[in-house]
């Protein structure tokens, strides 16, 4: 069987392949080239592609998709308690189970659609918070957290005569530790390259083909169909539910894959991951990078996670080495003005650039480079044809 | 439009061939080589990390635990007045960094959340070269904290924390604390409440819904029903909730004469003055004038508190109107910097990071495993608890325990809590055994 792709999407494909697996290269000078940053624009960008299936494709509104995140991750703690300390268990079983619960949840919530769907998918999300911060405390080690314990059975590692000692074990992909690094030096910075992030990163490209091909297909186009008018579906004689309760399954299954990714890169589940705020995050990852577009959540997630980890890490002392080159009452009082923005207010930081994208780039930052693009090309050849692509690629979205 | 033919089993050739090409350095070697481990100092400058709330509902203790990290850092570089680096019994520290390397530090917010914990811990780990994290306010998080450290391979210097499980259940060998636990508070606290409130009692309790309350909630019945007391009813809250008026209305009619409030921070700062609104305080039942108590107290809360603390007992690790030399010269270099008294939040951190440094330059090295030696069964004195010992077993301090009460006629607005009591280490030390959990090996990570 062979497969018949556009060759901008071979392009597109490739492009993303190179970018994600030079991403210690390329986010090394920005401060984000380290292993668990790296992990979390990987394992976010699975968990956004997951979300734009539904909400780009579809234009149903989840607000509960976290909950599929923190079942991804409580079932992949408990496979590498019970079964092994392996991922392929871990994350088979995660996607399986944040496949099984977003069947059951979507196959309600999607009774209703536009506001009451998103307040249905948001409610069954903070039951399943509740359950785990509090009812189901034997199973999720409620706000704790389930971790690791050395005493944990693992029945296929006890089988296969693996023994951790007595030290806590480390998830391992036959034989390769998902937390060991190597580093190099190269035009004097220390590059980290981490195997888990490169676990993730294979898997992310995978997701993205996968979702590149839904966006291509006929499937893909029918979902498009549900979301630009459902009704009229309807009236043609088609059932649009099974094509809407299928994507929901698929993005909760990308969300469970996610989950689990996060346990194998760090073997800890907690309550907070099912919180409301963290299925509220996914939906700015996807609107701040472009709904719709196949590249544009995965930008919104590497965007959010670098403000959230980065721009919190600046202390006055930080922005007093930054100002230095100025003199001190000038450097004293940018400090103080810019120290509202960064730190503890990374997220007054985060609110404005939102804000700005919504107002003035509705289509997310992926319709910004596409506006510098036809302005270049502009530029370069003249402005009618310029025009006329730009109000194409407008009309595609 | 032109078209490309991708056969599928080229795709996935071509594919698994790069993702090989590329991992293939993280297969045969690992970081070993580069270290002897983790994050080895090769500058002149060693990193430690502070990972504490600045967001959530621990911000204050956060804030302030920020406060004494710096004020720690400047003394171990020979800034400032020096602090408890005089009083201190163990006079290796000259002002001088540790080990002839200067200290510098990063700081994270953990959110009050042990994913954002991690992340946070994480990066100073990976990008910062943290040898060290240390922070807390919220037993979860440091747990969650503690656990990575752990896997790691970095100390963990435990803040403000107080849940038995910290240095019990989910002890680990890389992570140490100075501060007490809820069963060091049950032993302490027992007596006075028997002393005050006579053996013939009915408790309710609202607690916290997370591992500390649920530790503090064991201690205290645990020590109450030994004396005599019944417990009514234990309900439990969420953390951060604001509103406890609904929880506190069913306490009016349940025939309890007592109400424990195993709160922290503004938890408890809401529960207490709600408590108080709705009466309590004043209240008789069954013949007994009604009291509330708050097993674990701070400055921070009492500030937040306002008038409603007055003559409510509770415990605390350390209380700034002390007089030994110890805390006269922490409280003095902190008031001269910032304006205000430290909390106890502060002065946990603040020996935690004294006892680190102390530690490092005794061992001759922030090899985990050799600072982790130095630290085991470690006796000192003049950091303001008076006798101090790190127990070896479970890496717990043992010191004696403040029972404190709320002032009624404060003098000024830091001046809320007076010491009722100082129980002696005797009465609160318990075996290692009783709290179960194992420490395992120390990982120097690598």
């Amino acid at each position: 069987m062979s497969l018949t792709m556009n060759r901008n999407d071979v392009l597109l494909l490739i492009g993303f392949t190179i970018v994600v697996f030079a991403a210690p290269f390329i986010f090394t000078p920005i401060g984000a080239g380290y292993p668990d940053l790296l992990q979390k624009f990987a394992i976010f960008g699975i968990f956004a592609l997951g979300f734009n299936i539904l909400f780009g494709l579809t234009g149903y509104l989840s607000f509960g998709h976290a909950a599929f995140l923190g079942v991804g991750s409580y079932t992949a703690v408990w496979s590498f308690k019970l079964l092994s300390m392996n991922p392929l268990p871990a994350i088979f079983f995660a996607i399986l189970l944040g496949g099984l619960f977003s069947a059951v949840i979507g196959y309600i919530s999607l009774r209703r659609s536009g506001i009451y769907f998103s307040i249905l998918t948001l409610a069954f999300a903070q039951m399943c918070y509740n359950l785990a911060y509090s009812v189901l405390t034997p199973i999720t080690n409620g706000e704790t957290g389930l971790q690791l314990d050395q005493s944990d059975p693992r029945i296929l590692d006890t089988a296969a005569g693996i023994d951790y000692g007595a030290a806590l074990p480390v998830s391992n992909f036959f034989g390769i530790d998902m937390n060991s690094t190597v580093e190099t030096t190269l035009f004097g910075q220390t590059l980290q390259f981490n195997s888990g992030y490169y676990f993730c990163a294979v898997l992310l490209i995978l997701c993205f083909f996968i979702s590149m091909r839904i966006f291509r297909s006929p499937f893909g186009l029918m979902l498009r169909a549900v979301k630009s008018n459902q009704n009229r579906m309807s009236y043609t004689g088609l059932n649009t539910k099974p094509y809407a309760l299928a994507a929901f399954i698929i993005s909760g299954m990308y969300a469970g894959l996610a989950g689990g990714l996060m346990a194998v890169t760090d073997p800890l589940a907690g309550a907070e991951r099912m919180q409301w705020t963290a299925s509220g995050e996914v939906v700015l990852m996807t609107i701040l990078g472009g709904a719709g577009t196949l590249l544009g959540p995965v930008i919104g997630a590497g965007v959010i996670k670098y403000f959230e980890n980065i721009f919190s890490s600046f202390n006055e002392g930080i922005l007093m080495q930054a100002y230095s080159f100025l003199p001190e009452t000038l450097q004293h009082a940018l400090v103080s003005i810019s120290s509202l923005f960064v730190g503890e207010g990374w997220h007054l930081t985060l609110g404005a650039l939102f804000m700005l994208i919504v107002i003035f780039l509705p289509g997310g930052l992926m319709e910004g480079f596409r506006r510098i693009r036809t302005g270049i090309s502009r530029l370069m050849g003249g402005g009618k044809s310029g025009k006329a692509s730009d109000r194409a690629s407008a009309a595609a979205e | 439009m032109s078209k490309l033919y991708v056969n599928r089993r080229g795709l996935l050739k071509g594919t698994a061939a790069a993702g090989v090409g590329l991992a293939a350095p993280t297969i045969f070697t690992s970081r070993a080589w580069s270290a002897e481990y983790m994050n080895e100092p090769t500058g002149d400058t060693v990193t430690l990390g502070f990972n504490v709330p600045q967001t959530g509902a621990y911000a204050d203790e956060g804030a302030d635990e920020l406060r004494a990290y710096q004020l720690a850092v400047e003394h171990l570089n020979g800034e400032g007045d020096g602090g408890m680096l005089s009083t201190f019994s163990s006079k290796e520290l000259k002002g001088e960094g540790v080990n002839g390397k200067k200290v510098a530090f990063v700081t994270g917010d953990t959110q009050t959340k042990s994913d954002a914990a991690r992340a946070s811990a994480k990066r100073m780990i990976e990008k910062d070269g943290a040898v060290m994290i240390t922070g807390g306010s919220s037993s979860g998080v440091a747990i969650a904290v503690q656990g990575l450290c752990q896997e790691a391979g970095v100390i963990f210097m435990a803040g403000l924390t107080h849940s038995n499980d910290t240095t019990g259940k989910d002890k680990r060998a890389n992570g140490f604390r100075h501060f007490f636990n809820t069963e060091m508070t049950g032993a302490a606290l027992a007596p006075v409440l028997k002393n005050n409130f006579g053996s013939d009692r009915k408790a309710y309790h609202l607690t916290a819904d997370y591992t500390w309350g649920w530790s503090q909630e064991g201690s205290i019945k645990k020590y109450t029903e030994e004396l005599g007391w019944e417990t009514v009813a234990a309900v439990r809250t969420p953390l951060g909730a604001g509103d406890f008026s609904q929880y506190i209305t069913p306490v009016l009619n349940s025939g309890a004469d007592v109400l424990v409030l195993n709160h922290y921070g503004r938890d408890m700062v809401n529960s207490l003055t709600q408590a108080v609104q709705f009466g309590l305080r004043d209240k008789e039942v069954n013949g007994k004038k009604f009291a509330i108590v708050v097993p674990l107290f701070s400055r921070l809360m009492a500030q937040g508190a306002g008038d409603a603390i007055k003559g409510i007992f509770g415990s605390t690790n350390w209380h700034w109107s002390l007089q030994d030399e110890g805390s006269k010269a922490f409280v003095k270099s902190f008031g001269q910097k910032y304006g205000f008294p430290p909390s106890q939040a502060a002065h946990t951190c603040y020996c935690q990071t004294i006892l680190y440094a102390d530690a490092c330059q005794r061992a001759g090295s922030f090899r985990p495993s050799a600072v982790g030696a130095a630290l085991e069964g470690f006796s000192f004195d003049g950091l303001g608890n008076g006798p101090t010992e790190y127990r070896a077993a479970d890496h717990q301090c043992f010191k004696d325990v403040l029972v404190v009460k709320g002032k009624e006629n404060p003098s000024s607005n830091y001046d809320l809590l007076e010491v009722v009591e100082i129980t002696p280490r005797a009465q609160v030390e318990y075996p290692a055994e009783l709290l179960g959990g194992e420490l395992g090996p120390y990982n120097d990570g690598a």
